[in-house]
């Protein structure tokens, strides 16, 4: 009774109720720590892009997944014997305290029986990863084709020889020097079904500064595959024959006694052109460089 | 007077009502910068009046020395920082507050995190949830310099956010972790931070440290741990049922001389069991106490010890 009275006093006196003082005081400290979370949200999106050139270790969760389950402390650096992983400092672009590493200052060296995924407590890395070969850190691309070496003709095969999956992941393609017109150029050519990301070839790439071949994040190297787009020899292979049956072969005027499709011709042969008389060009009169004319 | 007949005392039953002249108090009515804990010193000697804050120091050093004995003389005792470790290659042991958000985040972990997750949660749910923040957390030395400082130069004042935003910002961790599916927090964590920055290495880390300590110098009293943090909010959630807790056994010696105030991180959670208001017994049961151990340092009187939180009873 006695608390109705003081109330109603105080409410004909302009002053909130304590209820109403406690709940507004409530907003105005829950809305404060809301915004500094919210802050710090905002914060952590926008920063959760990671630069083409950090490389996450091998066994690393997509990287939405990654940033949910890393913990940020550090046992996979740790355990890493090359030192090629780091955790992040804060402004060096990556998502504070997470481990990476720049190729071209350490690469992976795919130990075997895969430390730091077996360091990893949080299930951000991976131990589904049980066979280095089939990491995918990344994937190398041959950026520059300006100045690679291999690219200007020369034989610098550095990137092939030292890709742990040579022969596989990197290989030599073999193909015509059209500047010289002579001789052979052999292209090193990244196939995504075997090279792990390791970044072997970008550490040791011979150019001064820059590598000519990165490793770039799976994303960033690859297109998507366009799934409307059926491969004939693909869909030929799996049915075991051309799904649109036998092509209709049409003779070619000049060729038929040679293979369908072949139409190459050598001097003499195919369908000739009709003869022309030998051509020579008029003499000037009075024989002679000189033509003697003058404007 | 209402505290006094609470707790069935009078001013004449006391022993000694003189106010000491360098204490909170007495230096007030002399208009002189305070030197909290001054008495103590003079009655109990330097060392024993610095004892719960020399230990508290080892703890927190020596933990720290642990984990960079590995990085600076290759002693791997303690691998990885205050987020996840393993010791001696056998123990893991892991930030639950870590693991919370990572579960909101809609991540699991491995079983090793859980159970060091597991093992942490047991050990402070059992002794003490906020013995973290005073006796383990690195951001401790950088708070208590600034408020020592504070203390030293006599700055009075300042606006500090209410107590409870750090429960409310607890709350909203979660909600953004779960919200962004990523650990939010953890972008800009000072006290995950500056553990990790010490072992791994800081880039921009130290002016998120630098600012926590000027802000605590300049702008808020106790700032950052007594109002803001979420992690800390997140240990006083343990600390409602743990066992180890500050009692004021020997209240009826207290001269008012306010130095425990002055020097405690929480100063309101002395109140209720020193001058026994809303409850009879004098044991701090609040969570927010840190069991930091100061304000026994400070009292002249040996007022305050530690005990657990069975003990109610008075001497």
């Amino acid at each position: 009774m006695n608390d109705t009275v003081k109330s109603t006093t105080r409410a004909a006196a302009g002053a909130p109720s304590p209820r109403r003082r406690f709940l507004k005081d409530a907003a105005g400290v829950a809305g404060g720590a809301g915004l500094l979370a919210l802050g710090a949200g905002i914060y952590a999106k926008q920063a959760s892009a990671l630069p083409a050139t950090a490389i996450r270790p091998p066994g690393a969760l997509a990287e939405a997944d990654f940033l949910a389950a890393c913990v940020r402390c550090g046992l996979c650096v740790r355990d890493c014997p090359y030192d090629t992983l780091k955790l992040a400092e804060l402004g060096d672009g990556v998502a504070t305290g997470t481990p990476y590493f720049l190729a071209r200052d350490i690469p992976c060296e795919m130990c075997e029986d895969i430390p730091c995924v077996v360091a990893c407590p949080s299930g951000a890395l991976d131990r589904a990863l049980t066979d280095i070969g089939e990491a995918r850190m990344g994937l190398a691309v041959l950026i520059d084709q300006e100045n690679c070496l291999n690219f200007l003709g020369l034989r610098c095969d550095v990137c092939y020889r030292v890709c742990p999956v040579i022969d596989k992941a990197i290989t030599l393609e073999r193909m015509h020097n059209p500047r010289s017109d002579r001789h052979a150029m052999l292209l090193p050519t990244v196939h995504s079904e075997h090279c792990t990301g390791c970044g072997k070839c970008e550490k040791s790439c011979v150019l001064p500064g820059e590598s000519a071949i990165k490793v770039l994040p799976i994303k960033l190297a690859q297109g998507s595959r366009a799934e409307h787009y059926l491969r004939g020899w693909e869909e030929k292979d799996a049915a075991g024959e051309s799904l649109i049956g036998e092509q209709l072969e049409l003779p070619v005027r000049g060729l038929e006694d040679k293979a369908y499709g072949d139409t190459r011709v050598r001097p003499g042969e195919g369908p000739q052109a009709p003869a022309v008389p030998d051509y020579a060009p008029a003499r000037p009169p009075g024989g002679g460089l000189d033509s003697g004319w003058k404007p | 007077m209402n505290a006094q007949t609470t707790t069935g005392q009078t001013a004449s039953a006391r022993p000694e009502r003189k106010v000491p002249p360098t204490s909170v108090r007495g230096a007030a009515m002399r208009g002189v910068v305070a030197r909290p804990g001054h008495e103590a010193i003079e009655a109990k000697g330097w060392l024993r009046a610095h004892k719960w804050l020399l230990l508290r120091r080892a703890s927190q050093l020596g933990i720290l020395a642990l984990f960079l004995a590995g990085p600076w003389f290759g002693w791997w005792i303690v691998k990885g920082n205050l987020s996840s470790s393993l010791t001696l290659g056998v123990l893991p042991l892991t930030d639950p507050f870590l693991i919370a958000q990572q579960l909101a985040a809609g991540q699991w972990p491995y079983r090793e995190a859980l159970l060091g997750g597991g093992i942490v949660l047991a050990f402070y749910l059992l002794l003490g949830g906020r013995l973290f923040c005073s006796w383990v957390c690195p951001v401790n030395l950088v708070t208590d310099a600034a408020a020592w400082l504070r203390r030293r130069l006599g700055l009075k004042g300042g606006k500090a956010p209410a107590g409870s935003t750090r429960h409310w910002l607890f709350g909203f961790v979660l909600v953004i972790a779960a919200v962004t599916g990523s650990l939010a927090w953890e972008w800009v964590n000072p006290v995950s931070m500056l553990h990790r920055g010490l072992i791994f290495g800081f880039g921009l880390a130290w002016g998120i440290v630098g600012g926590i300590f000027l802000y605590d110098l300049l702008i808020a009293p106790r700032g950052w741990c007594g109002h803001l943090c979420p992690q800390g909010a997140f240990y006083a959630l343990l600390g409602r049922v743990s066992l180890v807790k500050v009692s004021a056994d020997k209240r009826r010696d207290c001269n008012d001389c306010m130095d425990c105030f002055a020097v405690c991180p929480e100063p309101q959670v002395i109140r209720p069991a020193l001058k026994g208001v809303g409850q009879d017994h004098p044991l701090i049961l609040d969570a927010e106490c840190t069991t930091c151990g100061r304000c026994v340092d400070v009292c002249g009187k040996d007022v305050f010890r530690i005990t657990t939180r069975f003990n109610r009873s008075e001497s």
